[in-house]
């Protein structure tokens, strides 16, 4: 659905907008392509050198620091490592899908970045329904990882696999319905229309919907605790195991664009995307992207593993019903309370928050248990 | 109507990030649930015992270092014990004593790679690895000062110990169990009470107080089943029976009960050594050892408490200058024999965790 409406509205939506780009339509499409092409592979080797040197200070270790100044160099070292290393097919491959699966599981992150606002406007596709594609799109990355699983005819790999798909079908369902508080506030699907409506960052109103939306956003890009998919001291590497060279670097590319796309859709949503002052806009926006992955990388290196079935419970017993209630709540405020000040709304959401998770861990714990067999 | 489904074998290991060296496993699986499971030793299979038979009695005590290549002390321990049994060769007071604190530095050391690579196998992202393993460190840093080695050290030697300590070793030590303490608080206050942890490790892989007698397994896997035995206290050997020091117990044999029962041995190990600090007299390290050791025919076994276990060794004797048969009780192996009544049930997830919480060594496996 999302798709035929990308395909209608992309042509006369774009030659409105932005008015002030020169050459209209195929200059801004070539710009912005080059822009988010660029902006995704760099802020991806951002991301991997934040996450060796963050991860190496967390853990009592200094990092990579051999290449370049501060070991700054290492994505690149890494990445013409991997380039140079032998492309293997297992021999019971499914070699068209063993193929395409990378790649599939590649671009839907690159394709997001199309409704992402680096500032006031600055977007590929000012989509109305920006939000909506979003959320249609990064479900696509998990059929590649699917194929993977699949394809390469590897039990460990079909395991998580298993997993991936288990875990993004329970956590869409929060995703969504957090999602859909900040829009009934916002009032708008568009991206560029959530930040401008961002007077105050919605963090700030929808605590509970940040925390909802930061969690299973977690869960659903495979960040610790809820790596399962990979979870190397279980299964290996999950998915891509069988999976060696440029391959492997496409997969390794996918999850940190994936980490790149939630915390983007993160700042854009709750932490008033580009708006900011004094620095430049795109520089406030690159700024909260890397403050939210600094906080996926602690958890990363603080926090046990779930168990899957923990993980099933967790979305359904706690996520959801928190979610849904959120979105109740919020429905109710801006019915009844539209012209209250957001200051002392937002002392009342921490409180209703505060209320809610306590009430809900009594209701619920990370159940154990032993199946029967 | 009911599907119909297959199970599913899955191979865990021999080469595989969690199962502690060369293990293989060969599961069984209902989905994620594990129906059956296979244990393959013998990958790391190098003959020790049987090398043994070729050496002289000192010859012997740098293959024991290879057993459990992380508590090579206790081994040397271990064996050095039996040889004495065996030869009846007295050993001097002060040896005694150093003996002692490097078992406990070595059963802390050992503890502290156990800790680390189970929380590593529940997931936590090798930071309490690494954590433990800066500590251990130190722990390494001080068998280096006295034995030149920092893995195996083939330090203790029939009637003493090879060399006597170097004049800084005990300022150093006094150090590191002044600081230990509060590093190991800062751990348990880091994921012991963790809500994950909790529900991942609480009553997962319960190894039951009867089957665990049974099966003789022995130290903390015991302990943590209720049992309260520990070698230390039901047969001192060496001069255990001088200090004072609890045997912490678990209550449910979990996993989470083997892990707390563990931190807690750390803590009573630095008491042992806090004393053993106190008592430690001067003299001489080394009894009137012969160059070749050549006990009367007989026999002997003599067994420690080894930071995994008891650790035994029977030694016989034909009058020459090495062993006729040395067997070797391998608590690792031994505590592995209930994998399966531990295991099956649980999810491949928790049949890890319930693998790392065993704690073993594939050295003293295989041997």
């Amino acid at each position: 659905m999302a798709i035929v409406n990308l395909g209608l509205n992309i042509p006369n939506r774009l030659q409105t907008l932005p008015p002030d780009w020169p050459g209209g339509f195929w200059w801004h499409w070539l710009i912005f392509t080059v822009i988010i092409i660029a902006f995704v592979l760099l802020l991806v080797m951002g991301y991997i050198y934040i996450e060796r040197r963050g991860m190496g200070r967390m853990q009592a270790r200094i990092g990579p620091n051999r290449a370049g100044p501060f070991g700054l160099l290492q994505p690149i070292a890494d990445a013409i490592k991997i380039l140079l290393k032998e492309d293997i097919i297992p021999t019971k491959a499914d070699k068209i899908v063993h193929w395409l699966a990378p790649v599939i599981a590649f671009t839907p992150a690159l394709m997001i970045f199309a409704v992402v606002p680096f500032q006031d406007g600055a977007l590929l596709a000012d989509l109305n329904i920006g939000i909506l594609y979003v959320v249609a799109v990064s479900s696509v990355s998990t059929v590649g990882i699917f194929m993977a699983g699949w394809g390469s005819n590897n039990k460990y790999s079909l395991l998580g696999a298993m997993r991936q798909i288990a875990a993004v079908v329970s956590y869409e369902i929060p995703v969504v319905l957090a999602i859909a508080s900040v829009v009934l506030i916002a009032g708008s699907l568009s991206l560029n229309q959530i930040v401008l409506a961002q007077d105050i960052p919605f963090i700030l109103l929808q605590p509970l919907g940040f925390l909802l939306f930061f969690i299973a956003g977690c869960a659903e890009i495979n960040r610790s605790p809820f790596d399962l998919m990979e979870a190397d001291s279980e299964l290996v590497a999950g998915f891509h195991t069988e999976y060696s060279g440029m391959k492997f670097a496409m997969f390794y590319l996918a999850e940190y664009a994936e980490a790149l796309v939630i915390s983007a859709i993160i700042t854009t949503l709750f932490l008033s995307g580009w708006r900011g002052p004094l620095l430049p806009p795109w520089l406030w926006f690159v700024l909260k992207v890397i403050a939210v992955f600094f906080v996926m990388v602690w958890t990363r290196t603080t926090l046990p593993r779930v168990r899957i079935d923990q993980l099933m419970a967790l979305a359904w017993k706690f996520l959801l019903p928190l979610a849904l209630i959120n979105l109740f709540i919020t429905g109710i405020e801006i019915l009844t309370l539209p012209a209250t000040s957001p200051w002392v709304m937002i002392p009342v959401n921490f409180a209703i928050m505060a209320v809610l998770i306590l009430l809900w861990s009594k209701f619920f714990k990370l159940g154990w248990g032993r199946v029967e067999v | 109507m009911a599907l119909k489904t297959e199970p599913f074998i899955l191979n865990i290991g021999p080469v595989h990030p969690s199962t502690h060296g060369v293990f293989r496993m060969r599961a069984t699986l209902d989905g994620e649930v594990i129906v059956d499971i296979e244990p393959v030793f013998g990958y790391l299979h190098r003959g020790i015992e049987k090398l043994a038979e070729e050496r002289t009695y000192t010859g012997v005590i740098p293959l024991t270092d290879r057993l459990d290549y992380l508590a090579s002390m206790s081994n040397n321990l271990a064996y050095v014990l039996a040889v004495e049994k065996l030869a009846g060769i007295p050993v001097p007071e002060r040896a005694e004593y150093i003996r002692v604190i490097m078992a406990e530095l070595q059963r802390i050391a050992s503890h502290l790679v156990a800790v680390g690579s189970f929380l590593n196998d529940c997931g936590a992202y090798f930071t309490p690895f690494l954590y433990m393993f800066r500590e251990r460190e130190k722990i390494v840093d001080l068998f280096e000062m006295v034995s030149g080695q920092r893995l195996l050290y083939n330090y203790m030697r029939a009637g003493g110990v090879s060399h006597d300590i170097p004049y800084e070793f005990l300022p150093a030590l006094d150090k590191f169990i002044r600081q230990m303490p509060s590093f190991i608080d800062e751990y348990d206050r880091l994921l012991s009470e963790n809500e994950i942890l909790l529900a991942r490790a609480k009553g997962v892989g319960i190894l039951p107080k009867e089957l665990a007698i049974n099966i003789s397994a022995s130290g903390p896997v015991l302990r943590a089943s209720g049992v309260r035995w520990d070698i230390r206290k039901a047969d001192p050997y060496s001069i255990y029976d001088r200090f004072e020091f609890d045997i912490p117990t678990g209550i449910a044999g979990d996993c989470y009960d083997r892990y707390r029962v563990r931190v807690q041995e750390m803590r009573q190990s630095l008491r042992i050594i806090k004393q053993a600090m106190e008592q430690i007299p001067l003299g001489e390290v080394s009894g009137k050892v012969p160059h070749l050791v050549r006990p009367a025919v007989g026999e002997a076994y003599a067994h420690i408490e080894a930071p995994k276990g008891e650790l035994g060794f029977y030694l016989v004797s034909d009058d020459s200058i090495a062993p006729y048969r040395c067997h070797i009780r391998a608590p690792s192996l031994i505590n592995l024999t209930a994998l399966r009544e531990m295991m099956v049930g649980w999810k491949i997830q928790d049949a890890i965790i319930i693998f790392g919480s065993i704690d073993i060594t594939m050295g003293e496996v295989d041997r």
